[in-house]
């Protein structure tokens, strides 16, 4: 088998899998993994930018609750229907994303870190300010009537997880054939070394502000599907801890890797989910997670294993 | 070799006390289930996150309450189990606990959390697994009708209720120009809105509507809008910064005159109102849903109430009088899962199967009188709200104790039904 259809073929191998699931697993942890394939899109365009790309940001919650408010604030006042509002927080993560990127692309490394993570405090503060129009901290329901796509009821739990495995697997492609591709190759030039792909006649800004843009459209799909999927928006989304969650998805998983976001949010979910049955210090655990993964893996899981024989690995 | 170990064999006197021990147990035992299954009750519990103070003492209640439950016999004779699952008052974990203590741990109902952010990013997920969801946030999103027809209140009342009902006695007894201090995020905003709308339906006036930021931490720079023909000043604050608002506050009063001050215990649950730095607080009013303090008029059951779960006199802990309880709050644990315990038995609950019937129960509830199940006092549900009415209270601080000045009328809380959940379809 050549090199691109064993690639291709375990992409699709993990989405039969996850298809299987649906049949296999109980209900409550099918719905967990429903969740986990939305969050693992989100942690994809993280990796996209900071895997790939070598962009550290912090401001990712931004991008995330940008798609997730830009679903929810049509729907809740003048009653938008599902699918547009989709495209729409779509839409939005990006031009977020590019937005902020104009500005913060000025900047690298620490400097760039800091500045995404003033951009999203200050986005959260704003949608706890304009509270009137956005539900502030508290957030609000999202109508059910809306949660309807193609005619199916996303609030079911079997086209809800069809929904959100539809959107992983398109977003998994998507990032599969992007990192293969010349453009692709152009992001990992410039997180390895940025003087060199400008030498050799790229422009670092143009690629950089591209990447997070495409970075920013996935965070974006993400919110605007987790709401339309749990049918709740809020301001806890654009909190800081929705920039770091997906740093320790790609962390976890691997990052520069396709498939690491998606291992990293589905056993980080799960140590969260398992430890805080048993003790109120399940971020100990987390912590203590990170530290052995620094100590003994510091490219991740899937890093590791690449490094260590399977090469091939995108 | 063998060795006598003199005192090892059972004299007179320990068989006599062992016999008498027996018998003490044998009375006071708990009831012997028959070979039936407990129900389960999941409990979402903020057990870290912001509101851990509240999810320390709220475990502690339901606990106290669950034994008090099975030691009358259960539900329906069935014992009573609470599962308990830390929701890092987080409202996308918090929606989690409730499928998992539903679709994981078999769940018959959930109760228990209070931050409202929780409950509205909960609530959906509750509605679409059908099982009822019994919320002790405060939250007027409940009656707004805002959530669905799983999701009910029935053993607090709400943030409207409690606002609008406090404007009469403020303006009567306090002064009629008002000036607001409160977060500038939606708990802060509840409060601006209805008290306004009671103040100006009680003829009072609003002088100044003075929002702070969530991230402040100093208040100098706010205090010197507070009108200077301001009668009353209002305050609603969460959280630490409290103590530098009422410090700040002092401050900027000196020993020169001030206006009277109203604000709600929220500022300072968890927190000894005798803490230094507090002092400013002697003579100020503050709206408490259950008084810290033991009142001269305890009830029984109320005394009853404390005792069971270990708070003593002055609202801490038995064993830590460092640990002030949560108290004008936690009574709505207690008190829901007495409610459960009702609609239950009045549905004749077996199971899943019949989580409607529990809710059209509990839907089918009005009175509830004063007693050894609603210790705050006696309250009035309104089914088609989902939202239960009930008396509020006044306190002074009085030598660094809170005390009682005013009951509120259940009337003064009242207000138009928003919404029919019974209309709809579950």
């Amino acid at each position: 088998m050549s090199g691109g259809a064993r690639i291709w073929a375990l992409h699709l191998a993990l989405v039969a899998m996850l298809f299987a699931a649906l049949f296999v697993l109980p209900t409550y942890h099918a719905t967990n993994l429903a969740r986990i394939m939305v969050l693992a899109v989100f942690a994809m365009g993280y990796n996209l930018a900071f895997g790939y790309t070598g962009l550290l940001s912090l401001g990712h919650a931004m991008f995330f609750a940008a798609g997730m408010f830009a679903m929810g604030l049509p729907v809740w006042h003048w009653g938008l229907g599902g699918g547009p509002a989709l495209l729409l927080g779509l839409v939005a993560g990006g031009a977020m994303a590019g937005a902020v990127g104009l500005l913060a692309l000025r900047t690298a490394g620490v400097s760039f870190m800091i500045v995404t993570l003033m951009f999203a405090q200050a986005g959260y503060l704003t949608i706890l300010y304009f509270g009137q129009v956005t539900g502030g901290d508290e957030g609000f329901v999202v109508d059910a009537a809306a949660r309807r796509l193609f005619g199916f009821d996303l609030s079911s739990d079997v086209p809800r997880y069809l929904a959100a495995l539809a959107l992983f697997a398109a977003a998994m492609a998507g990032c599969l054939w992007l990192v293969r591709s010349p453009f692709g190759r152009v992001m990992v030039a410039m997180r390895e070394n940025e003087e060199r792909s400008r030498m050799l006649g790229y422009d670092p800004f143009r690629v950089k502000l591209a990447a997070l843009v495409i970075s920013g459209v996935y965070a974006g799909a993400a919110g605007a599907a987790y709401g339309l999927l749990f049918g709740y928006v809020g301001g806890s989304f654009a909190t800081i801890q929705y920039s770091i969650l997906p740093m320790l998805y790609v962390l976890l998983g691997g990052a520069g890797t396709v498939l690491g976001p998606f291992l990293g949010a589905l056993l980080m979910f799960y140590l969260i989910d398992i430890t805080s049955g048993f003790t109120s210090a399940w971020l100990f655990f987390v912590g203590a997670a990170l530290v052995l993964l620094i100590l003994f893996a510091p490219k991740g899981i899937l890093g590791t294993i690449r490094e260590r024989g399977a090469r091939w690995l995108p | 070799m063998t060795k006598d170990i003199i005192g090892a064999g059972p004299s007179r006197r320990t068989i006599l006390k062992g016999a008498g021990a027996g018998l003490l147990a044998a009375g006071f035992a708990p009831p012997v289930w028959a070979q039936s299954a407990p129900i389960k009750l999941g409990f979402q519990l903020h057990r870290t996150g912001i509101g851990a103070a509240y999810g320390r003492w709220y475990e502690r209640t339901a606990q106290a309450a669950l034994k008090l439950v099975n030691d009358g016999g259960g539900i329906n004779g069935r014992p009573v189990e609470i599962v308990f699952e830390d929701d890092g008052t987080d409202p996308k974990r918090g929606a989690e606990v409730v499928e998992k203590l539903t679709s994981q741990h078999g769940c018959d109902a959930i109760f228990g959390p209070l931050f409202s952010h929780v409950v509205i990013g909960s609530a959906p997920r509750a509605g679409e697994l059908k099982v009822p969801y019994l919320v002790c946030s405060e939250g007027y999103h409940v009656a707004s009708g805002m959530l669905n027809r799983w999701t009910m209140q029935p053993g607090i009342t709400d943030v409207r209720a409690q606002v609008s009902s406090m404007a009469p006695w403020v303006m009567e007894n306090l002064g009629k120009k008002v000036t607001m201090v409160f977060p500038d995020y939606a708990f802060g905003h509840d409060h601006r809105d209805f008290f306004s709308a009671a103040v100006e339906a009680a003829g009072g006036e609003i002088l100044a509507h003075i929002a702070i930021p969530p991230t402040e931490t100093s208040f100098t720079r706010y205090l010197p809008q507070i009108p200077r023909d301001t009668e009353v000043l209002y305050h609603v604050m969460v959280g630490p910064a409290v103590l530098t608002f009422v410090k700040e506050l002092g401050e900027f009063y000196g020993t020169g005159a001030r206006p009277e001050i109203f604000g709600f215990i929220d500022s300072l649950e968890a927190v000894d109102t005798a803490t230094p730095g507090l002092e400013f607080l002697e003579g100020t009013h503050f709206w408490e849903g259950h008084c810290r303090v033991k009142q001269p008029d305890a009830s029984e059951h109320e005394t009853a109430y404390r005792a069971a779960v270990g708070v003593d006199d002055n609202g801490a802990s038995v064993t830590d009088t460092r640990d002030v309880a949560t108290y004008a709050h936690m009574f709505s644990v207690w008190e829901t899962l007495h409610v459960i315990k009702a609609g239950m038995e009045a549905a004749g609950y077996q199971g899943p199967e019949d989580r409607q019937k529990f809710v059209e129960a509990v839907e089918a509830m009005t009175e509830m009188p004063e007693s050894l199940a609603h210790v705050q006092g006696a309250k009035v549900f309104n089914g088609k709200t989902h939202q239960v009415f009930g008396h509020q209270f006044i306190s002074r601080v009085e030598g660094g104790k809170l005390m009682k000045v005013h009951t509120t009328s259940m009337e003064d809380g009242m207000y138009e039904d928003a919404v029919d959940y019974t209309a709809q379809s579950f």
